[in-house]
C-alpha cells in the first residue's frame, strides 16, 4: 500500500508531473522575459496537457500497439525514477545498494519509448527523428557515465543514492572539488541532451522535421509524451543535484538549489542555436567525454 | 543506405508562412535531390494590373509582397517615368529624398525580419525575438511617415502621395540613433558566437560561377562576390548623390548571407541618416503627370532581396497593356538546387531559408508535367480536399444533408 502511494502520489507520479509542468512552466516564463515576450500564466502546461486529453487520438494506419503503448513506457520509467530520486533524498537509509545503476537505465529509458513509438508510426520524418534520437543517445550515454562513474569513486565506490548522499553530508558537495566540478559540467550538458531542449533539441526540430519524433502522436499518447517530458524536466535537475551538489538537502536548500540549477539551464538554453546531429555527436564525444575522463583520473587522485 | 525518401518541406511547414513544396528527397540524413513546386497561391497580378489605371496600380503592386511593398511600387513608378523621360527629369528634388528614405526604411525593417527569421530556423528563438523587437521602431517610423506600419502607399508616378512633416524629421533621426546599437548587438552576437559559426560556415555554398550561372541577385550573389546593387550601377532616387558602399563577401556561405545583410543594415541607416540631413526644406513633392503617352518602359530597384524589374507598355490610354514583373526571389530561390543539394536536412531547411525567400513575389501559374505515378497536390486540389472535410464534419453534426 505504502509502495503504491509512493509510486502514485508522492514522491512519484502526481507530485513530479505537477512539479514538472510547473518547471516547464518556469521555463516558460524566464525565455519568455528573455526575449521580450510576457510569457504564459501558471496554469498554461496543465491547460495543454488537458486539452491534449480531450483530443482525438488518430493512429496512422499500419501503427498499433507498440505505437500506442510506447509512452506508456516512457511514462512509467520516468516516474519510477523520480520515485526512486524522491525516496532516497526523503529516506536515504531506505535505499538499496544499486539504486543508482537502477535509476540511470530508468532515466534512459524514456528516450526508447520516443524512438520506439516514432519508428512504429511510420512516417519519415518520424524514422528520421528516431534516428536522430539515437545518434543522440549514443552521444550522451557515454559522458554520463563518466560523470556519475567520478561520484562513485568519490564516495568510495558506493552506487547507493544514500550513501552518496551521507557522503556529501560529511565531506561537503562533490561539485567543489576539481574532478566533482569537470563532471558537474558534463552532466550538466548530458541533462540538455536527455531533454532535447536548446542546443539539442535535434529529434523533434521544429522548423527542420515538424517535431519529428513526435509527428504522429495526437491526444492521450501525445499528452503522455509531454508529461514524460515534464516529469524528465523534474528529475533530471534533482539528479544532478543529488550527484553533485547533494549537501545540506533540506527542502528549503533544495528548491534553492534546483531553481537556480533550472535557471543555468533555461540561460544556456535560450543563448544558443540547435547543433546539427553530427556535431553534436562530434561535441559529446570530444569535449564532454574528455572531461569526463580527466574527472575521473582527477577523483582516483583524490582531488 | 540507398534508400530513397522524400521528406516534404511545405506547402503547410513550420518552416515557411507561406505555401511553397520543396521536396527534399534524402539518404538518410543527406539531401541528393530537391523539387522546387511552386503556384500554390498565385494571383494574377500581372493580368489584374492590366485592368487598373495608371494610377491606382501602385496600390495593386504594393500588395505582391508585403516585406517589399515599396520596392515593388517603387519599381513600377520608374517604369512608367521611363515612358514620361526618365525619374530625374520628372520627380521633383523632395520626393527624390522621400522615395529614397522610405525604400531604405523598408531595407532595414526587411533585413531585421530576416535576421529573426533565420534564428528561428536555427532554433535560436532569442535572437528572433529581440530582431522583431528592434523592427518594432522602423515600423513605428513607417506609421509615423506613411500612416501605415506595411503597404505604405507612398509612391505615385511622378512624385510621392505625403509629404515629410519637418516636426518629423528630428523624431526620425533619434529612432535611428537608437536602432544602430540594436544592429552593434546583433553584428556582435552572430560574428563572434561559436555555435552560430560552426551552424553557417560553410554551408549552402554558392560559389561566384554558380551565382552568375543560376542568375542569382541582390544580398544572395554580393555574398558570393559578384559586384552587383541596382542602387550604384542604375541609380535612382538620390542614391548617387550619397556616400555609401556596396557590402561584399566571399565565400558565399549562410553565413556571409548574414553579415552581408548585417552590414547593409548600417549603410541604409547612414543613408537615411543623410538624406534626412540633405533633404530640402520645401518644394514640390509631385510633378502632377496627366497622360501617360504610349511606350515602353522598364523599371529597376535594389529590393532587399535583390533586384525588382518592372516593365510596362504603354498605348496612350490610361492602363497599362501590359505589365510585366520579375521578383527578386524568382531567380533566388531556383538556386536552391545547387545550395541545397549535398548537405544534411538540416542544412537544407537553412539554406532554403537564407536566400530570404519572399514566396508571394515568387508565385507563378504552374503547369504540372505529369508524368510519375506520384501525386502531386496543386492549390485547387487542397481546397477541394478542405471543402471534403468540412462537408463530412458538417454531415457530423447536422446528418447527411438529404
Amino acid at each position: 500500500m505504502k509502495q503504491i502511494f509512493y509510486c502514485l502520489i508522492f514522491p512519484g507520479f502526481l507530485f513530479s508531473a505537477v512539479i514538472g509542468l510547473l518547471t516547464g512552466w518556469v521555463d516558460r516564463k524566464i525565455t519568455a522575459r528573455l526575449q521580450w515576450r510576457i510569457g504564459p500564466p501558471w496554469h498554461q502546461n496543465f491547460t495543454d496537457i488537458i486539452k491534449l486529453l480531450g483530443k482525438e487520438t488518430i493512429v496512422p494506419a499500419g501503427a498499433k500497439y507498440t505505437f500506442l503503448f510506447s509512452p506508456y513506457i516512457g511514462l512509467i520509467s520516468a516516474v519510477l525514477a523520480a520515485t526512486y530520486l524522491g525516496r532516497s533524498i526523503i529516506a536515504p537509509l531506505e535505499s538499496f545498494s544499486g539504486d543508482l545503476l537502477v535509476l540511470f537505465y530508468l532515466l534512459t529509458i524514456p528516450a526508447l519509448a520516443l524512438m520506439i513509438g516514432a519508428s512504429a508510426s511510420r512516417n519519415p520524418l518520424a524514422s528520421l527523428g528516431a534516428a536522430r534520437e539515437m545518434k543522440l543517445v549514443l552521444a550522451y550515454e557515454l559522458p554520463f557515465i563518466l560523470a556519475i562513474i567520478t561520484v562513485i569513486i568519490r564516495s568510495n565506490g558506493a552506487i547507493q543514492l544514500g550513501q552518496i548522499i551521507r557522503q556529501q553530508l560529511f565531506f561537503g558537495s562533490n561539485v567543489f572539488s576539481f574532478s566533482g566540478f569537470l563532471s558537474f559540467l558534463v552532466a550538466l550538458f548530458c541533462v540538455q541532451a536527455k531533454l532535447g531542449i536548446g542546443l539539442f533539441d535535434i529529434a523533434e526540430a521544429d522548423q527542420e522535421i515538424m517535431s519529428g519524433t513526435l509527428i504522429e502522436y495526437s491526444g492521450l499518447p501525445l499528452a503522455v509524451f509531454k508529461l514524460t517530458k515534464a516529469v524528465m524536466f523534474y528529475t533530471l535537475p534533482l539528479f544532478i543535484i543529488v550527484l553533485f551538489l547533494g549537501c545540506s538537502l533540506s527542502p528549503l536548500f533544495l528548491i534553492a538549489k534546483y531553481l537556480i540549477l533550472l535557471a543555468i539551464i533555461i540561460l544556456i538554453k535560450n543563448t544558443n542555436p540547435r547543433l546539427r546531429i553530427d556535431q553534436a555527436l562530434k561535441f559529446f564525444w570530444r569535449i564532454p567525454t574528455l572531461l569526463g575522463v580527466i574527472a575521473v583520473i582527477l577523483a582516483l587522485f583524490g582531488l | 543506405m540507398s534508400h530513397k525518401i522524400i521528406v516534404p518541406i511545405g506547402p503547410y511547414h513550420p518552416l515557411q508562412e507561406e505555401p511553397e513544396y520543396f521536396q527534399l528527397y534524402v539518404e538518410g540524413e543527406k539531401v541528393v535531390d530537391i523539387d522546387i513546386i511552386i503556384g500554390y497561391n498565385h494571383r494574377g497580378i500581372e493580368k489584374l494590373s492590366e485592368s487598373k489605371h495608371f494610377d491606382q496600380v501602385p496600390f495593386l503592386v504594393e500588395r505582391i509582397c508585403g516585406i517589399c511593398s515599396s520596392s515593388h511600387p517603387y519599381a513600377y513608378c520608374l517604369a512608367v517615368e521611363n515612358i514620361l523621360g526618365g525619374e530625374a527629369n520628372i520627380v521633383p528634388e523632395k520626393a527624390l529624398y522621400i522615395r529614397t528614405i522610405i525604400d531604405e526604411l523598408q531595407r532595414i525593417h526587411s533585413h531585421l525580419l530576416w535576421l529573426g527569421l533565420a534564428g528561428h530556423f536555427i532554433g535560436y528563438n532569442t535572437v528572433w525575438m529581440w530582431a522583431w523587437k528592434y523592427r518594432e521602431p522602423v515600423l513605428d517610423m513607417f506609421e509615423m511617415v506613411t500612416g501605415n506600419r506595411n503597404n505604405y502607399a507612398m509612391f505615385k508616378v511622378g512624385g510621392v502621395r505625403r509629404d515629410l512633416k519637418d516636426e518629423d524629421i528630428p523624431i526620425l533621426k533619434k529612432m535611428l540613433d537608437e536602432l544602430s546599437p540594436g544592429v552593434d548587438l546583433f553584428r556582435g552576437a552572430i560574428m563572434d558566437d561559436p555555435v552560430i559559426k560552426m551552424r553557417l560556415k560553410g554551408v549552402g555554398v554558392l560559389t561566384r560561377q554558380q551565382v552568375v550561372d543560376w542568375c542569382v541577385v541582390g544580398p544572395t550573389a554580393r555574398a558570393s562576390g559578384v559586384n552587383m546593387d541596382i542602387r550604384r550601377d542604375e541609380p535612382y532616387g538620390v542614391s548617387d548623390r550619397l556616400d555609401w558602399k556596396v557590402i561584399l563577401e566571399k565565400d558565399g556561405d549562410i553565413f556571409c548571407k548574414t553579415i552581408v545583410r548585417i552590414l547593409e543594415l548600417y549603410e541604409s541607416i547612414s543613408i537615411i541618416r543623410q538624406s534626412l540631413n540633405k533633404m530640402p526644406k520645401d518644394g514640390p513633392i509631385d510633378a502632377g503627370v496627366k497622360d501617360i503617352p504610349a511606350g515602353e518602359g522598364i523599371g529597376r530597384v535594389e529590393a532587399p532581396r535583390g533586384e525588382c524589374f518592372h516593365y510596362i507598355k504603354s498605348d496612350g490610354t490610361n492602363r497599362p497593356v501590359r505589365h510585366k514583373i520579375r521578383s527578386p526571389s524568382f531567380m533566388n530561390v531556383a538556386s536552391d538546387k545547387v545550395s541545397a543539394v549535398g548537405g544534411t536536412i538540416s542544412d537544407a531547411t537553412l539554406t532554403l531559408a537564407a536566400v530570404d525567400p519572399c514566396y508571394c513575389c515568387t508565385e507563378r501559374v504552374a503547369v504540372i508535367n505529369k508524368t510519375d505515378k506520384c501525386k502531386v497536390m496543386n492549390g485547387w486540389d487542397l481546397i477541394k480536399l478542405s471543402q471534403e472535410k468540412t462537408l463530412k464534419l458538417k454531415e457530423g453534426y447536422y446528418g447527411r444533408p438529404e
